[in-house]
């Protein structure tokens, strides 16, 4: 099988600070990382890989340092991987990074699944892995939670939708965008590691793509960012200390007229 | 042609017109009213009875344009986009808003990319700039810690999924006024590379996203041996049982439990946060919920900027004496 699974570096949002006075995210000192959710489309492919034979190829597309992205799915097992990079493509928003990432894998070319994450911890959209379907005309299954066959040019896959789990077969090629329950990632191994700082990763820019500049970066996306601002949060918080036996009846006591009051029992 | 009038995406399941649909004409008619223009449901589905799209209509729609055949029963991402992509050409309207569901979070961008259109992810707040009218798509980003508004001003039309939840219903009115369209499905859009060969439904966790009460456990409960403690108090409220990502990457609770930005939005009447630190992510996926209260031994908790009530004390002592309250006052 061939296997391509497009990633993203993004920070590590657990890790970020807000600048109270501008609303802006302080970049510095904040990890740049995998995108997490991107792990376990890693996670499957090399599964597949393994149990299936073929290759497993990461792709990316970002600044000259998500390079260290790709490595990083190297250390973890995929065969390559491939940097798209070029300032051009610098603000597209999904629907132009979409159309990147489907010129990049039609230069792949031939293959036989695309993995992606469910979304991306940064942007949080989940919308590439759908718009990457439409620009490849390829179906597309997502919140795939398990992979259950793959056999006769068709997969057999695990749905989650809002009630339960939905069974599909997907014709081959397809995009599947998984869900956390699918596997657990794996952690990078000490030859993984060995391997991915040998090992070549190409960068691809738009002259290498067959895109179409005017359609990719801030002027060719069709969402444009106007505002960005602090979410108003912070109620007035009634606390209610609960150290000894006595301060937790009443605390609890608290509660329940709390509750009461407002007919939540 | 110009782009004109405001459509949202109604969703059924099993033929029955779901809840989401309507929150999306509260929306919908609203923007439609500041737009001085018409809303149009549409919905994709096989025999939905009369009376769902006649309640479209009493919920706020002008116009409902109702697909229907055996291969639309359920959302298949091919034959939904071919239809989809067919009434937009031949319609052409000028703004179209779906729920963040499965559903909508897998066909909008699909049909996005094959109509060309600017399409915003997860939004909680819609509003028409008076002066150019264009959408104004406000949406959380990077984890929750910002609020974003995104335009979409030389693309038509302009497209957005909305967070379930985050608005409430359109009441019906009856008697209103309304056209229902039916349009045929022709068998060329019909067809598809994926099958759906089975349904499991998920009892379990069915209920979290639409319960009026939530119990959500954090990493505070410490191994899921504890659980039971949380169990006791959600059976003695009511309540289904959430979880923080913390609880859920440990194996604790499985996935359709969590609560958060990577999990489900949640806007219960009341949410208990036991042992829930309150990070950003978690924030995202609860803060609209109506009532909120949090128990925590950490007084600096940031669960305790959101919550209306909150007990500083360690759960383990403080969540028996408050299951036993509350089961006394419920029988009470």
């Amino acid at each position: 099988m061939r296997i391509v699974v497009p990633i993203k570096q993004v920070p590590e949002t657990n890790a970020v600070k807000m600048d109270q006075e501008t609303g802006a995210m302080i970049r510095e000192g904040v990890e740049a990382i995998v995108n997490p959710l991107d792990l376990y489309a890693i996670e499957l492919a090399i599964r597949l890989r393994d149990s299936h034979g073929g290759e497993v190829i990461c792709i990316s597309m970002g600044p000259p340092k998500a390079e260290t992205a790709l490595r990083e799915a190297i250390a973890m097992g995929a065969d390559s991987g491939v940097l798209i990079s070029d300032k051009v493509f610098a603000a597209s928003d999904t629907w132009a990074t979409s159309h990147v990432l489907a010129e990049a894998v039609r230069r792949i070319g031939r293959l036989d699944l695309i993995v992606c994450g469910e979304r991306a911890t940064d942007g949080d959209t989940g919308q590439v892995g759908p718009g990457l379907a439409a620009f490849c005309d390829l179906p597309v299954a997502t919140y795939v939670s398990g992979v259950d066959s793959i056999a006769d040019g068709s997969c057999r896959v695990r749905r989650l939708v809002e009630d339960g789990y939905e069974v599909l077969d997907v014709e081959l090629p397809a995009v599947l965008t998984v869900v956390k329950e699918i596997a657990e990632p794996r952690l990078p191994t000490l030859r993984g590691k060995q391997r991915s700082r040998k090992v070549d990763v190409p960068v691809w820019t738009s002259v290498d793509l067959d895109v179409d500049v005017e359609k990719v970066g801030r002027t060719g996306s069709p969402t444009r960012v106007v505002k960005i601002f602090s979410p108003k949060v912070a109620r007035e918080c009634e606390k209610l200390p609960a150290e000894s036996e006595h301060a937790i009846e009443a605390a609890a006591g608290r509660v329940v007229e709390f509750l009461k009051q407002r007919e939540l029992i | 042609m110009e782009h004109k009038g405001v459509w949202i995406l109604a969703e059924q399941s099993r033929g029955r017109v779901q809840r989401i649909s309507h929150e999306l004409l509260t929306r919908g008619r609203d923007l439609a009213d500041k737009r001085g223009t018409d809303l149009t449901a549409v919905i994709f589905g096989h025999e939905i009875p009369e009376d769902d799209l006649r309640g479209l209509i009493d919920r706020g729609a002008d116009r409902v344009i109702a697909t229907a055949a055996p291969e639309l029963e359920h959302f298949l991402v091919e034959p939904y986009a071919a239809c989809m992509t067919r009434i937009l050409d031949e319609y052409r309207p000028e703004i179209v808003i779906a729920g963040a569901t499965s559903t909508g979070r897998t066909l909008m961008p699909y049909v996005a990319v094959k109509v060309n259109a600017g399409l915003t992810a997860d939004c909680t707040e819609l509003d028409i700039e008076a002066e150019t009218g264009n959408l104004l798509q406000t949406r959380p980003a990077i984890g929750g810690n910002i609020l974003a508004t995104i335009k979409t001003p030389n693309h038509r039309p302009q497209m957005a999924t909305v967070r379930p939840r985050s608005t409430r219903p359109a009441d019906p009115q009856s008697g209103r006024e309304g056209e229902i369209i039916r349009m045929p499905a022709p068998k060329e859009l019909l067809g598809g590379r994926i099958r759906r060969v089975d349904f499991a439904p998920d009892e379990e966790t069915r209920g979290l996203q639409d319960a009026d009460l939530v119990v959500a456990v954090g990493r505070g409960i410490k191994k899921a041996e504890n659980l039971s403690l949380i169990d006791g108090l959600a059976e003695a409220l009511g309540a289904a049982v959430g979880a923080s990502r913390d609880v859920v990457d440990r194996g604790w609770l499985s996935y359709p439990h969590q609560i958060g930005l990577s999990g489900k939005t949640i806007t219960p009447k009341l949410y208990v946060g036991v042992g829930v630190s309150g990070s950003i992510q978690h924030l995202a996926g609860m803060q609209t919920s109506e009532h909120i209260v949090a128990i925590n031994s950490d007084p600096e908790a940031q669960i305790f900027r959101v919550a209306e009530l909150g007990i500083v004390g360690n759960l383990f002592d403080v969540v028996p004496v408050l299951t036993e309250k509350i089961r006394k006052a419920v029988q009470n």
